[in-house]
């Protein structure tokens, strides 16, 4: 184990030392992040997503305060970028649309939803049992367009989000006042409702862009939260190409032989070099993340699932690593293959175009690319999801990594570490 | 003396091309024992199989007691490598590579950066030892390559032709080396295809050709082989066309071989009285000025001759 270590940590060394590599590894993202946040305008004052006129259809059956309250959000002024909202009547219509792929969300707020938040005379008679009926707001996700749902998502969360802490915070000093014998059960329930307009405007539904004119705790999506993890993982192929590349670059130099003669198993010597790719990529990631946060003022979003999401990328590209290189002939060989193989990832797994202006078949595909779903957990991240949420990418990530590993230890035991 | 390794009947085939053919030998401990042969004769897969990197296809050797076949780790402990081509990683520095390879054949701590220092002194590597190894002269990453192969103080040292491609002043200094641990009482077992090399360093010698020992003894067992044949050392001066002289006194009745290498030509007769005429009478033909003449007893190069009928060179 000891030596597995060794090794690894020589080879973190040795790549940090490649001033070619390091070029590639670090400054190359860097830049280009800062490239496409210049282009998208990241970093001006007017800057915006990335993302706008999202297509969403809203099906109001409720037609009273709150339901009418989230209609006007969504054709709000400061949505009127982001989104592009239609009305329909018929629930039944609204799904197709997402079905056919022509809308992002489908938003169907029931009848009863205001009814159903606002409190009632017999709330306040009998405290903590709500006579109510629960009615929910149906959010119909079209899963093609996995990032723009999310946003639609997100806002219909904050939504209701602020709406419950308005209704709880207008509960309670209701109750404190029929407890104080101040008003009586019926004139509570003849009071106004909360001022729930206010608190769910959507300026201050945290569902701003800009972080320089957000308010409070918002749920933000930064286009730099999508291009930056992005511009990373297209490197981090790189990376791990290369790693895989110094196994056959050990051959070819002696230096693995040298360390097969010494009294260290093969295994450990393969373990060390695939632990030397993992922690050479898991820095990389991290310096990348740790710069775009230090420079940009990017935030990733929950720590634990950024470091989660970073080690089970990390993985899935040395499998992809691993293969390579156990496929080649010559380190120039993994060199030529993992270079096209970085971008043909980059291209099908979103590092440059987003995967939504894909073809349903092409996004289908990306899912072989570490790329699709590390991405898919950034933008999860970036949209307030936590660690808990990234459960079937870290799963994919990690089965992607142990499946390619097993075929490239099979592929290596059957050319012989050694031969030349 | 008892024998630290022992060579039986060791075979590698690749397909149907055979690399080593059956060799046996075996080796004192605390002796130099030089495997001298052309290139392609075999040496480096010998040292390859000895040092447990490839497995043997037939036969079997014992280091130290124990099996290259059935006890590679054992093997491992015992024995320290120069391999021929430089194994070192080129962007850490001497120190770096060193205690990296000393880790990796379990030192550790304080005895070490102890032991590293020990080698770098050894290897007069101690001022240049925080500097990356891809800034040394090819001799200096030889002296390196070679501290490796001593960190952990093996009791037996293969070194593959550690002598080749670089300058007269590390080669003698690699030579010294050598003597200077089997003086401390390493035994080394030490390839090359350089004559005077095994002639200097050992007593005993194999000579391997084609992948078969053909050669086998003490410098004075083996060249008895030959018969009495001398060896005429012919100087030129650096203008004059040696090989084109090397190949015209190889017809003279008196030449059984003619050899040229830097501004001389080595002559293998049975008789220097005799072939010296001929010899002298040729160069002027040519107009070429013998510049001096040293004549010498049997030697490895002579065996060599004797048994393939081709200079090591060839």
């Amino acid at each position: 184990m000891l030596k597995l270590l060794l090794i690894g940590f020589k080879d973190l060394r040795v790549a940090f030392r490649d001033r070619a590599a390091l070029i590639l590894m670090l400054a190359a993202p860097f830049v280009l992040t800062l490239g496409l946040g210049l282009v998208t305008g990241r970093f001006s004052s007017n800057s915006n997503s990335g993302f706008e006129n999202i297509p969403v259809v809203i099906v109001n059956q409720d037609q009273q305060a709150l339901g009418n309250l989230l209609v006007e959000i969504f054709n709000s002024e400061d949505l009127v970028d982001l989104v592009e909202p239609s009305l329909v009547a018929d629930p039944e219509a609204a799904r197709r649309s997402i079905d056919e792929d022509t809308a992002a969300a489908a938003i169907i707020i029931p009848a009863g939803f205001t009814e159903s938040i606002l409190p009632r005379a017999e709330d306040f008679a009998s405290p903590g049992k709500s006579a109510s009926q629960s009615v929910q707001i149906e959010v119909y996700l079209n899963p093609s367009r996995p990032t723009s749902a999310g946003i639609i998502q997100s806002i219909v969360d904050e939504f209701l989000s602020r709406v419950e802490e308005a209704r709880l915070a207008g509960l309670t000093s209701t109750l404190q006042l029929i407890r104080s014998g101040r008003i009586t059960p019926q004139q509570a329930a003849s009071a106004p409702p909360p001022d729930l307009r206010a608190a769910t405007s959507a300026a201050t539904l945290a569902i701003a862009i800009d972080s320089s004119t957000a308010q409070g705790e918002t749920v933000q999506f930064d286009a730099l939260a999508y291009i930056a993890p992005g511009m990373a993982l297209l490197f981090l192929m790189y990376t791990v190409t290369q790693g895989g590349r110094s196994i056959l670059a050990e051959r070819a130099q002696g230096t693995l032989s040298r360390l097969l003669i010494s009294p260290t198993h093969s295994a450990q010597i393969l373990g060390g070099k695939v632990f030397g790719i993992f922690l050479t990529g898991a820095a990389q990631m991290l310096i990348l993340i740790g710069a775009s946060s230090l420079f940009f003022g990017l935030k990733w979003g929950d720590p634990l699932g950024v470091i989660a999401l970073v080690l089970a990328s990390v993985v899935g590209a040395t499998g992809w690593g691993m293969l390579i290189t156990a496929l080649a002939r010559s380190p120039n060989q993994v060199s030529t293959v993992g270079t096209a193989v970085m971008l043909i990832f980059g291209i099908l797994g979103g590092s440059f175009i987003n995967l939504e202006n894909m073809p349903p078949a092409v996004q289908t595909f990306s899912r072989i690319t570490p790329n699709a779903w590390s991405l898919d957990g950034f933008t999860t991240l970036g949209l307030g999801g936590t660690l808990a949420d990234l459960g079937v990418q870290i799963t994919a990530l990690l089965l992607m990594g142990a499946v390619l590993f097993g075929i490239a230890v099979l592929l290596f035991g059957r050319k012989n570490l050694v031969q030349k | 003396m008892a024998s630290i390794l022992e060579v039986q009947n060791l075979v590698k085939k690749y397909g149907d091309f055979t690399a080593v053919d059956g060799i046996s030998f075996d080796i004192q401990e605390g002796e130099i024992f030089s495997l001298l042969g052309p290139n392609g004769a075999g040496k480096t897969t010998t040292i390859a199989m000895l040092s447990t990197l490839y497995a043997p296809t037939a036969g079997d050797a014992t280091i130290g007691g124990h099996s290259i076949t059935r006890e590679p780790m054992e093997v491992r402990r015992v024995i320290g490598v120069v391999p021929q081509d430089i194994a070192l990683y080129e962007d850490l520095t001497a120190r770096e590579n060193l205690v990296f390879w000393g880790r990796m054949y379990g030192l550790s701590g304080k005895s070490l950066h102890a032991r590293v220092d020990e080698v770098l002194e050894q290897i007069g590597l101690t001022d240049r030892s925080k500097n990356r190894v891809k800034t040394y002269s090819g001799g200096m990453k030889r002296r390196v390559n070679i501290g490796v192969g001593l960190l952990h103080k093996p009791r037996m040292l293969f070194m593959d032709e550690p002598t080749v491609g670089i300058d007269p002043q590390s080669r003698r200094a690699i030579l010294d080396t050598v003597k200077e641990l089997n003086r401390q009482g390493m035994t080394v077992l030490y390839t090359t295809h350089y004559m005077e090399e095994a002639e200097e360093l050992s007593v005993r010698v194999g000579i391997i050709d084609h992948g078969k020992l053909i050669a086998l003894g003490t410098q004075k067992e083996l060249t008895r082989q030959v018969g009495q044949t001398e060896t005429l050392i012919l100087h030129l001066g650096e203008n004059d066309d040696a090989p084109t002289l090397a190949a015209a006194l190889t017809g003279l009745p008196q030449v059984l071989n003619a050899d040229a290498a830097d501004h001389s030509i080595s002559v293998i007769t049975p008789s220097a009285a005799d072939a010296l005429a001929g010899v002298v009478s040729r160069a002027n033909e040519r107009g070429i000025k013998i510049r001096s003449i040293d004549i010498r007893e049997p030697n490895l190069e002579a065996v060599f001759l004797h048994l393939t009928g081709r200079a090591l060179r060839d």
